[in-house]
């Protein structure tokens, strides 16, 4: 065994080092990994190769496990005739906003309700949490006609940026994340700059920002995939071609294109965020667990 | 382990905020002025909440009790709602939902449960299953859903899986063409592409449980399965409980899954599914007001199926 270290799990240490708990656990070891791989990596696998096949291997029985002539026309053929480049800059733009506009404002409001807590200031945070009971689904209709006319200023946001950045403000699960980070700053600190004759503002900057780097990192990559991911609500609000997201548009071009051009444009859709969970994957798994779990 | 519930209270004992309790000798102006501050931080995120959540919120109803005609809004009572329970789709797509959300009970809340008591229980390897797992989450949905559409379930023996059930000499299947085989279609589909995130906090939890509890089980002669029954189990069942509710929430919302995979409705409309009919009245058929009723009739079940389920499990403490 490589190391002792880790607590007792359902089977002990012990019993694994024996003859055959040991013979066991390496093939369930072997087992699982070969297994894993072909049910999560093999799908991915398919989706690159088979974009590579031309229509009549495709359609070969059985299918054939590696391309036999790379078809690399249909990577290009998705990238050129779905406009792909303008639909992954619209999304890349998004997503920045998107990010902007959380870690502003959900962070000037978590600080406030956790550090300043302000008059009512409780009664907010419960307010915001409850929304996280809404399902989706419900909202999505007067979310909708409230984006075409937005009471008061009568304004359509309808294929402004600002339909998708706002609404995604209102994310009362980041709200909770970074409110319980900076309940976790001890109060001291704050006592110290307030003597200092540092003002709110200059405290959070100085003090409490450089502090929770990694629950801002968490929140913005929960940003950034959030709008990656999302499909209904772009469709609704981003209803022009030059505005659409990189998953409505290929859905919008779906119906009219070559299966094996879709499939390579879902493959390129979906390289981002591979390479943004690739390099991250540490900062967000642990930002989903500490979200649930408080241990 | 403790959920939090209610992550807003505050602790008893806690060092109070300097900001927030100064001297008795402050004076009322400067109280004032801390509080705007507070506001102040507060102003943007609360009005994208009023705007976009809690407004929306009591529109949805208010909506589900109007008509807008050519611009003329009135008011028409329970209207919309019994236009909406007399179109046929409507008890289809809850049968559906239904369906979708016991058959996605069955193989979504299960697997991953037991794929984290797998993981937590190899010393090797762990890091790399864990990335493995949760890839498929970190997918574009529509992406993975072409994917399973297109390559996945081909009816042909040229699809994937197909040419696996063939090559195990198992039957092959027409899968969304088939209507019996819809929805266990994108119950599998819908597993692979979100079982990560269940299966990451349930190790979490596992992670939690104290090895003392396994030892003493153990001296007890209790083999794996009355291990896992009687320890892991009991040792888990909050958040077991959360995961379970939080899952039945997200499965009846079931919706790009028939859009994609089913164009909709599907074969015989085994696809069709309560979200879907939501999009199709507002979208579609020109009926906000309507898509506003069926949306306040899906918030009213869930709303009702969480205080029973809070109610049983309560009990059972």
């Amino acid at each position: 065994m490589a190391h002792d270290s880790g607590t007792r799990t359902l089977i002990s240490h012990a019993q694994l080092r024996r003859g055959r708990g040991k013979a066991i656990y390496w093939t369930l070891v072997a087992v699982v990994v070969v297994g894993f791989t072909l049910v999560f990596l093999g799908p991915l696998y398919w989706m690159v190769t088979g974009a590579l096949k031309s229509g009549q291997e495709i359609a070969q029985t059985p299918p054939s496990l590696f391309p036999q002539d790379p078809q690399w026309q249909n990577y290009a053929d998705a990238w050129n005739n779905l406009a792909l480049a303008k639909l992954l800059f619209n999304t890349f733009y998004y997503a920045a906003g998107a990010v902007l506009f959380q870690l502003v404002l959900d962070t000037a409001a978590a600080y406030a309700m956790s550090k300043l807590r302000p008059i009512f200031g409780n009664a907010i945070l419960a307010m915001m949490l409850a929304t996280l009971m809404i399902p989706a689904m419900v909202l999505i209709v007067p979310q909708y006609v409230t984006v075409i006319d937005l009471p008061i200023l009568h304004i359509n946001l309808l294929d402004s940026p600002f339909a998708i950045w706002l609404p995604l403000v209102a994310n009362a699960f980041n709200i909770f994340l970074l409110k319980r980070f900076f309940d976790s700053i001890p109060e001291d600190l704050m006592a110290a700059a307030l003597i200092d004759g540092a003002t709110a503002l200059r405290t959070l900057w100085s003090v409490v920002l450089p502090m929770s780097r990694p629950i801002l990192g968490v929140v913005s990559i929960f940003a950034v995939t959030a709008v990656w991911k999302d499909f209904l609500w772009p469709k609704l609000v981003m209803p022009s071609p030059e505005t659409r997201t990189v998953s409505v548009g290929i859905y919008a071009f779906a119906g009219g294109t070559p299966m094996n051009v879709v499939i390579a444009a879902s493959v390129i859709a979906a390289i981002p965020t591979v390479i943004i969970f690739l390099i991250f994957q540490r900062n967000i798994m642990s930002g989903l667990t500490t979200g649930s779990l408080k241990g | 382990m403790a959920i939090t519930t209610v992550p807003g209270t505050t602790r008893p004992g806690r060092p109070s905020s300097p900001y927030a309790e100064r001297p008795r000798r402050t004076s009322l102006g400067r109280k004032v002025r801390d509080n705007l501050t507070g506001h102040a931080f507060l102003i943007g995120a609360v009005l994208c909440f009023a705007l976009f959540s809690w407004y929306p919120m009591i529109r949805g109803v208010v909506m589900s009790f109007q008509r807008t005609r050519r611009g003329v809004t009135t008011w028409v009572g329970w209207d919309n709602y019994t236009r909406i329970i007399d179109d046929p789709s409507f008890w289809t797509a809850w049968k559906n939902t239904f369906y979708f959300t016991v058959l996605a009970l069955v193989l979504g809340y299960a697997v991953p449960f037991f794929v984290a008591i797998l993981l937590n229980e190899l010393r090797h390897a762990k890091g790399y299953l864990r990335v493995l797992v949760y890839l498929p989450v970190m997918l574009p949905p529509a992406s993975a859903l072409f994917l399973f559409k297109f390559y996945a379930y081909d009816p042909s023996e040229a699809g994937l899986f197909n040419a696996i059930l063939k090559a195990l000499h198992l039957p092959t299947s027409q899968w969304m063409q088939s209507p019996g085989m819809t929805m266990p279609a994108m119950v599998i589909a819908s597993t692979w592409m979100n079982m990560g995130g269940a299966v990451l906090i349930y190790l979490a939890a596992l992670q939690n449980i104290p090895g003392e509890l396994y030892e003493a089980a153990e001296l007890d002669g209790a083999g794996i399965w009355r291990r896992i029954w009687n320890v892991t189990i009991p040792q888990t069942r909050l958040i077991l409980a959360l995961m379970a509710m939080m899952q039945i929430v997200a499965t009846m919302q079931l919706f790009i899954e028939p859009l994609i995979l089913a164009n909709g409705a599907g074969a015989e409309d085994s696809a069709t599914s309560v979200a879907y009919l939501i999009y199709q009245h507002g979208f579609f058929q020109n009926d906000l007001n309507g898509a506003a009723a069926l949306g306040v009739i899906m918030l009213v079940v869930l709303a009702g199926f969480s205080a029973v389920y809070l109610r049983l499990t309560a009990k059972q403490d």
